[in-house]
């Protein structure tokens, strides 16, 4: 039901990786290490400033795509990836957008299953990839049933 | 603490043992994170979608998880982290973070790496692996 949505894009949105966003975070998943929010320890390492927790990009506004029409509610994450190229760096402008990569259905015992794959990606002023992040949600018979009728 | 770069294949970093899972942590990370479903905070939403109790965000399993990593940024960082999400966290589940260097080529560790549950059954697990610069 989705398998049109290939391809689909989001326009780009400027986020900037905000101090205290990241502090709140790591205290969040228990790392608040000085590496993520003491900025004086972080001017004695190689990359001279504070750096954001891996799994922190995922809470980045990477626009909408206005046709992609998802149910509020019955959504499973599935999977989920990051690559980098580089840290993400305390302080810094990301231009950030997400697209469609695939959608397919799988049939077993519970019914029929969909898979959409989305990519998550964040880019520095002049273009240049830092990260790509992927995700794997599973969208069940019960809601995919749901979400026909509409 | 030893070097990352001189894990040899086959060895794990010492594992960690998370505090039990407390509703104060998913609140916590439902406001760091921006993901406020209630089936992470409010048990009759969770009720309500024919959960046991509330669970646990897959992505705050996740993000637990990387900071097995962090205490070596000094050497590289974390390039590709890939997860799948194979069994949910109630609260009261006692999770211990594990990672196992699988291969090493050149400048990158490869290495495996699982959130167990107290009944062994993995929550989360997947591949991580770390660039040497």
């Amino acid at each position: 039901m989705y398998k049109d949505m290939i391809g689909k894009r989001s326009e780009k949105v400027l986020n900037t990786i905000e101090r205290g966003a990241v502090r709140k975070f790591a205290h969040s998943i228990g790392d608040e290490h000085p590496i993520f929010i003491d900025p004086e320890y972080a001017k004695k390492t190689r990359y001279g400033r504070n750096i954001a927790p891996v799994t922190f990009a995922r809470t980045l506004d990477f626009g909408k795509i206005e046709e992609l029409k998802l149910p509020k509610q019955g959504l499973i994450h599935g999977e989920q990836s990051f690559h980098y190229e580089r840290p993400l760096y305390v302080g810094e402008d990301v231009y950030c957008y997400t697209e469609v990569k695939d959608y397919y259905e799988k049939t077993g015992r519970s019914g029929t299953m969909g898979f959409l794959v989305t990519e998550n990606n964040g880019e520095d002023a002049d273009g240049n990839v830092i990260f790509r992040s992927r995700s794997v949600v599973i969208i069940n018979e019960a809601v995919r049933k749901e979400m026909m009728k509409e | 603490m030893s070097k990352l770069a001189e894990l040899q294949v086959g060895q794990s970093l010492e594992p960690i043992e998370l505090a039990p899972v407390s509703r104060m942590d998913l609140i916590k990370y439902s406001g760091a994170s921006g993901d406020f479903n209630p089936i992470h905070t409010i048990d009759e939403a969770a009720k309500k979608a024919g959960l046991p109790g509330i669970i646990a965000h897959g992505m705050w399993t996740m993000g637990n998880l990387a900071k097995l990593f962090t205490p070596y940024h000094e050497e590289g960082f974390v390039k590709d982290y890939s997860i799948r999400f194979t069994g949910m966290v109630f609260l009261d589940d006692v999770i211990t973070l594990k990672a196992e260097l699988a291969e090493k080529n050149e400048n990158v560790l490869h290495f495996n790496v699982v959130a167990e549950k107290q009944d062994g059954t993995a929550a989360i697990k997947g591949t991580l692996d770390f660039q040497l610069v």
